[in-house]
């Protein structure tokens, strides 16, 4: 496997760290007048998410990560595994709700996602900043009531549930921020 | 930032700069020390393994290597040898391999040497300098051993490696294979003991014996001032090495160091070692980072905003 320098680090390399993939957030360059070099390195671990601190003698190697990003395509979930596509090899993977995690909100069939894959098996995975469901269930509104701020709770096509302002009617579609979870607009 | 030909540091800065380096000529001259251009290629460089020079050569002369200094040192001390008295230079310093938020392989250095000076009255003149430069209140001043202590929770003078490696490892401090003794006291000094250092002027004094090359070594201690402001390393200070044998020898065995990690092993300073013999005055000698002082001084925040033009523009 390749290895990494001290002086390649930088911000978003991905390395191996105690036997997990992990990616790294700041590395700064520690040396005293009369001494030897360091490198003082945060990085998250894409298992955990946890964020460590640790120091390297500057000359040090450590093992690259074979982590990488693609864009696939969501197809469906069977309940346990959740299954993407790349659309131009049509490979496929199945994700694991441990990987998918809370996106499992956000994901509609078809829809393009950031899948994270570790050595070829998928680690995370990211929804598109913006879905757009059906509301699937919700109390109907107050007739004409477009004015005040008022939310009232709705679910969503996946099962997810969002507040949404009070017009907003049973079977309409929504753009849902999926970085926060909130609702942005109602779309035609 | 816009197009690379621009300078990294605002013209407000350089102002300011200007201002702290005539002010340091103005401190200096009033203080009877001499002004002194020496210079900076030379034909050895030092051999203290961690650092790493910056060769150069001649066209058509790919005999030699020439060696861009990383501090004026070794011809500041020839000056010594040679009567002039106390000196100070302001000058550019090479060091390869050092880039960060507080390095830049091309930095400015403050060096002065004080013959007849204790290294108490040089902590002294550099309470004076930064008094006047920052107006700043004198130093703190501490030993090496109880920082350590305060920190670290050993005895730096008597505890043991594998104590020493075990608490780098409870730190999250990562040191291949710590067997040597330097590579663990310098780990655990720079990263429990200097950020802990705390705000203002601090100086650390009495270091190991093992932690300094060209500095005199007395009652097992070696004579060498560390000078932090706000817990960053400003400038490193000694009672000067007067021993032409003894300076011999650790040239020698720095060689050997480098030797064993196939680091390139410059050729000996037999100038420097021939002036040591015609005798050197004792007293003491600093080297201060300029850039670093423009730093505190200006509140930057990396050394690019104090530097025209760093590494990546040059």
């Amino acid at each position: 496997m390749a290895s990494y320098n001290t002086s390649e680090f930088k911000s978003g390399l991905k390395i191996m760290m105690d036997g997990d993939p992990c990616a790294i957030v700041e590395n700064e360059f520690v040396k005293p007048g009369k001494g030897q070099a360091f490198s003082r390195v945060r990085f998250r671990n894409l298992k955990t998410g946890r964020v460590i601190e640790r120091t390297f003698k500057s000359g040090d190697s450590v093992e690259a990560a074979d982590v990488m990003d693609s864009e696939l395509q969501y197809l469906y979930s069977d309940g346990e595994m959740w299954h993407f596509m790349n659309p131009s090899s049509y490979e496929q993977v199945a994700a694991d709700a441990a990987a998918v995690g809370d996106s499992a909100r956000w994901l509609k069939e078809q829809d393009m996602c950031t899948v994270t894959l570790w050595n070829g098996a998928p680690l995370s995975v990211s929804p598109p900043n913006f879905v757009v469901l059906t509301i699937t269930q919700t109390d109907p509104g107050v007739r004409g009531d477009t004015a005040s701020g008022a939310t009232k709770p709705a679910t969503v096509e996946t099962g997810a549930q969002i507040k949404v302002p009070l017009f907003v009617e049973l079977g309409e579609r929504v753009r849902i921020d999926t970085r926060t979870g909130e609702y942005v607009s109602r779309v035609k | 930032m816009n197009g690379t030909w621009q300078p990294t540091a605002s013209i407000a800065v350089l102002r300011e700069r200007a201002r702290l380096l005539a002010a340091t000529r103005a401190f200096f001259a009033r203080h009877g020390v001499l002004e002194v251009t020496t210079p900076v290629l030379g034909r050895s460089g030092p051999r203290d393994v961690h650092l790493s020079l910056v060769e150069a050569r001649f066209p058509g002369r790919q005999d030699a290597t020439w060696y861009l200094q990383p501090s004026p040192e070794s011809a500041m001390k020839r000056l010594l040898a040679a009567g002039s008295g106390p000196i100070f230079q302001i000058g550019p310093a090479f060091r390869a391999g050092e880039r960060g938020v507080r390095h830049n392989p091309e930095f400015t250095m403050l060096e002065w040497y004080r013959p007849g000076f204790t290294l108490a009255q040089l902590a002294d003149e550099v309470d004076a300098l930064l008094g006047e430069l920052l107006a700043l209140a004198p130093a703190r001043r501490v030993r090496y051993r109880d920082v350590f202590q305060a920190q670290v929770g050993l005895d730096p003078m008597s505890a043991a490696n594998v104590e020493l490696a075990a608490a780098a490892q409870r730190a999250g401090l990562r040191a291949h294979a710590p067997t040597d003794r330097d590579e663990l006291l310098d780990l655990l000094f720079s990263h429990g003991v200097e950020p802990a250092l705390g705000p203002g002027a601090v100086h650390v004094t009495q270091f190991p014996a093992s932690q300094a090359a060209m500095a005199r070594v007395a009652d097992g201690v070696a004579q060498r001032l560390e000078v932090y402001l706000n817990g960053v390393e400003l400038a490193n200070g000694y009672e000067e090495l007067t021993d032409a044998a003894e300076q011999r020898r650790r040239f020698d065995e720095q060689d050997a160091a480098r030797a064993a990690r196939a680091l390139p092993r410059p050729p000996l300073d037999e100038e420097l070692l021939a002036a040591l013999e015609h005798g050197m005055p004792p007293g003491c000698g600093i080297a201060l980072g300029m850039d670093r002082l423009v730093m505190l001084a200006t509140g930057a925040h990396s050394i690019d905003e104090v530097i025209a033009f760093p590494l990546e523009r040059a």
